[in-house]
């Protein structure tokens, strides 16, 4: 995949139909890939990677990238372009500037699942078969390669490539996932259990933001939390209060926008699951309004933009909850 | 160790005096709760003003040394402290620490020199308290000339008190102007670094320079025109700042912090570092 | 050289926590962390914390005093917290180091009261490291990773905690502990740190060019291009020391307190007028001239940097120092 990817973009740049190509650079080691943009064929051939450690999301680059003079081509994952296609509901990008390349995916794998396995001094993985050897400081081990995949491809919910120009491989489609799972074990908990799992994986928080300048749907000019004349503005949590609630009011403000693409899990610095909390409202207003996926198509009305007289009236669901 | 004693802790100070010297400054008169002077300092050097609630900011400190009585700051509206300053009345408190930063050598370089101060609206603010030094020790320095431009005569900073006694002091000569002409005004017309050049003032003097970072850039090349050298050119620069102790880790240029290396620097250090001012 | 049975690490820490606080890295909801010993708390497995050990000294979000406010008058209100004596152990080499680094600017003139008080409550015990991740690169700054500086020294080999004191407080920490034995420490080995992928990148180069070399060196523009802005490298980073201060209006108390803040934020610098580092580009190059350039020219040629890794581990797109030292030091990235 990795050579045709950089033929590919080679290709475009030569060709005359892009004039920068959006894609990974190769970093320090086999897995510390970056997102980049090359402007020439030679940049492409020497710097370029695509390898199964590729996971940032592209998508939300294109906001400013498609502003630019030129167009430029983007590889996208399947999971990517739900992404690209939800900003593009949302007027966030110039599609006329985007040359889109979906590439067939097999699941990513990420270092901190292979760190879940115990690999301490990870020098170097290789996927042979269903396996991948990985080399470490203390030797090589073997691991099956279902167990080193990060945490949201084991729970993939589509292998489909939405709006793109040229495809890569073979188009897939959607997958039946057990993605709620862990929702329904969640809410299958007290409120006090679930409070006291929410407390303790929020209190790891340091409000670095990472989350929230990765996620594709959290696009504003200009955050709230970042304005100072919002009255809402805060750096650090002074309390567990604000530390709830920062979490949680952007889950809100994503809703039915989130494409579940699970980038603020796999950059937060602390490991809280933060992909829950999206998945949670997904799966509320599946039940709600109807099953919707973000990202989808361009013709769908999202849940909370759309009103019918006959929606659900949450007052009345909580009332029903409690058999009142 | 004293439960209050950082020097990140201010003191509470007293606002005894607002005087409105333009459309959007005002000159604010603090001293300490017991009513004497709450601190001494060197003509240049800042000092930390806040309002609990409101937040912290710095300002430079425009009155004299040589004022024995209180501070004085002018302050132009613009964020957030310095609209809730221009909102407040005589007797009300604020806290205060400082002072902060280097000043201009007026002891030791400055001695004995010519000096001419250039200055662009508000930027007279940290300039007012080197030239009342100067003029209280006068004997100390040659001739001071002063430049000194404002959008118009209404946004001239201190206008009473230059006319009534720097205008009229032997040995200091000013020479002011106002960018576009109004009806009241039968002085120079024009931009501070043309005003400058077209003074062609004697390459010897020692310049003190203070203003929006455009006047700078184009009164130093004037100035150079003019065949001064950078290290003839002293300027006091303002950053984002939150601690003025030279760890907060926000107003450096380059190395050098401006609340600590700073405020004050010569030109010709300048050059050694980046432009992000 | 003292000892204590690995085994038995819990009642060692047990009697350390008898007369005042202990910190171990310990797993807190699957993160490593400095987190407060209480009965039946172990270690993390892991080779360092998540966040590093400049938390204990220098945490988040601190109080530093309280105002009340009627009328037109203020009262200002004691807000610190009182610091008592306390233990961190299992202090790595690298985050041991990041202290003198921190030092260097807290307890210069003139002295941060609020960290000094922390440094001088603090009895700190390292931990020697045996098996480095590929991202270790302390070696390079000069640093042992099996010799760690602190208060106490320590070394778990074999069924073994070797403990030696290397200042008055660490030496009155051990003779506090009657129930530890005596050993001869084996010789350590030092072959894994010499096959570590990084280990011999080069930092002296910084002090030999002119700072505006640097800054104006072409690498800025795209080692920056896809830098989300966030803060995890500054805020994982045990080193990054720069801070805001800001105002709580509580109603009948406001507090005014100091928390960690990052220059790659784009409010950083930013004044009434707008602010100078209007890009993305400035505000990484803010970060990495600081800690490369800056901070050595103010501090005889320290780098602002220990080896731990941790920002290679936690960048959301895999942008680090070592990459920006790299590139900077070919001209090229």
């Amino acid at each position: 995949m990795q050579d045709r990817v950089m033929e590919k973009a080679a290709a475009l740049l030569e060709s005359g139909v892009c004039t920068r190509v959006l894609g990974w650079k190769t970093g320090e080691f086999f897995y510390d890939v970056t997102p980049a943009v090359f402007t020439s064929a030679e940049e492409v051939r020497t710097q370029m990677v695509y390898n199964p450690f590729c996971g940032p999301n592209l998508s939300k680059y294109l906001i400013a990238e498609s502003r630019k003079e030129g167009k430029i081509a983007v590889f996208l994952k399947p999971c990517d372009t739900f992404s690209f296609v939800q900003l593009q509901k949302e007027h966030r990008i110039a599609r006329d500037k985007v040359y889109a390349v979906g590439v067939q995916c097999d699941g990513m794998i990420d270092m901190d699942s292979l760190k879940a396995l115990g690999l301490r001094g990870v020098t170097a993985a290789r996927e042979v078969g269903d396996n991948l050897i990985v080399s470490t400081l203390y030797g090589e081990k073997t691991v099956p390669r279902r167990e080193a995949l990060s945490l949201r491809c084991r729970v993939c919910k589509s292998k489909r490539l939405n709006d793109c120009d040229e495809i890569i491989g073979e188009q897939g489609g959607d997958l039946p996932s057990d993605r709620f799972a862990q929702v329904e074990a969640l809410e299958a908990m007290t409120p006090e259990e679930r409070f006291a799992f929410w407390r303790s994986e929020l209190s790891k928080c340091i409000r670095c933001n990472a989350c929230r300048n990765v996620c594709p749907a959290c696009s504003c000019e200009k955050c709230v939390f970042d304005n100072p004349g919002s009255g809402v503005r805060n750096k650090a949590a002074a309390d567990s209060f604000e530390e709830n609630l920062f979490h949680i009011i952007r889950a809100f403000h994503v809703a039915g926008r989130c494409t579940d693409c699970g980038e603020c899990s796999r950059v937060c610095p602390q490991g809280i699951p933060l992909h829950l909390l999206n998945r949670k409202l997904i799966k509320d207003m599946n039940q709600l309004y109807g099953p919707y996926q973000a990202g989808a198509d361009f013709d769908s009305k999202p849940p909370m933009l759309a009103f019918t007289p006959e929606d659900p009236e949450a007052s009345i669901i909580t009332n029903g909850r409690d058999g009142q | 160790m004293s439960i209050l004693r950082d020097p990140l802790i201010p003191m509470v100070a007293l606002v005894t005096d607002i005087r409105t010297d333009t459309p959007d400054v005002k000159t604010f008169r603090v001293v300490g709760l017991d009513g004497k002077k709450p601190m001494e300092h060197i003509p240049g050097q800042c000092a930390m003003l806040s309002m609990p609630g409101v937040g912290e900011a710095l300002f430079s400190i425009t009155s004299s040394p040589t004022n024995a009585d209180y501070l004085e700051f002018s302050i132009k509206k613009c964020g957030c402290v310095t609209n809730w300053l221009h909102a407040i009345e005589p007797g009300q408190q604020v806290t205060l620490r400082g002072p902060y930063g280097n000043g201009f050598p007026v002891d030791t370089d400055f001695v004995g020199k010519d000096l001419l101060f250039i200055a662009g609206g508000i930027g007279l603010a940290p300039l007012r308290s080197v030239i009342n030094y100067v003029r209280h020790h006068r004997g100390r320095y040659g001739s001071v000339d002063i430049v000194y431009g404002a959008r118009s005569k209404e946004d001239l900073v201190d206008y009473d008190e230059i006319l009534q006694q720097w205008c009229r002091e032997d040995g200091v000569t000013v020479h002011l102007t106002i960018d576009n002409p109004q009806p009241d005004w039968d002085g120079h017309v024009g931009f501070v670094p043309n005003y400058v050049k077209e003074l062609a003032f004697d390459t010897g003097k020692t310049v003190v320079m203070c203003g929006p970072p455009v006047m700078i850039k184009f009164t130093l090349a004037g100035l150079e025109e003019l065949g001064f050298r950078r290290d003839q050119v002293y300027t006091t620069f303002e950053l984002k700042m939150k601690c003025a102790l030279g760890k907060c880790g926000r107003c450096n240029i380059g190395d050098k912090y401006v609340c600590k290396d700073g405020p004050v620097f010569r030109l010709d250090q300048m050059a050694q570092l980046p432009d992000e001012y | 050289m003292k000892t204590w049975k690995l085994s038995e690490l819990d009642s060692l820490f047990a009697a350390i926590a008898a007369a005042q606080k202990l910190y171990i890295p310990a797993d807190a909801a699957g993160q490593p962390a400095f987190t407060l010993w209480t009965p039946g708390l172990s270690m993390t497995k892991a080779l360092n914390t998540g966040r590093s050990a400049k938390d204990l000294f220098f945490p988040q979000v601190e109080n530093l005093v309280n105002f009340k406010v009627s009328g037109r008058r203020i009262q200002v209100e004691p807000g610190r917290e009182e610091v008592e004596d306390f233990v961190i152990f299992g202090v790595r080499a690298c985050d041991c180091r990041s202290f003198d680094i921190l030092d260097s600017v807290f307890l210069s003139d003139p002295v941060d009261t609020f960290y000094a008080d922390r440094r001088s409550h603090a009895t700190v015990m390292t931990l020697a490291c045996s098996e480095p991740e590929e991202t270790c690169f302390c070696t390079s700054l000069g640093i042992d990773p099996q010799a760690p500086a602190g208060d106490v020294s320590c070394w778990a080999m074999e069924d073994t905690l070797y403990l030696e004191a290397n200042t008055e407080k660490g030496q009155a920490l051990l003779s506090s502990l009657p129930q530890l034995g005596q050993g001869e420490k084996p010789q350590t080995d030092a072959s894994v740190f010499h096959r570590l992928p990084l280990k011999d990148l080069d930092f002296s180069v910084f002090g030999e060019k002119p700072l505006m070399d640097w800054f104006n060196s072409p690498v800025w523009d795209s080692l920056s291009q896809s830098c989300l802005g966030c803060g995890s490298c500054t805020f994982v980073c045990p080193t990054c020391q720069c801070y805001d201060v800001e105002d709580f209006d509580g109603g009948a108390t406001i507090r005014r307190f100091r928390c960690w803040d990052s220059c790659m934020y784009s409010d950083f610098t930013m004044m009434a007028h707008g602010t100078n580092r209007p890009t993305q580009k400035e505000r990484f190059r803010q970060r990495f001239m600081h800690k490369l350039v800056y901070h050595p020219n103010n501090h005889a040629g320290q780098i602002g940097c220990v080896g731990c890794g941790r920002c290679l581990q936690k960048c959301p797109i895999s942008m680090n120092i070592v990459k920006v030292a790299k590139a900077l030091k070919e001209g090229k990235a």
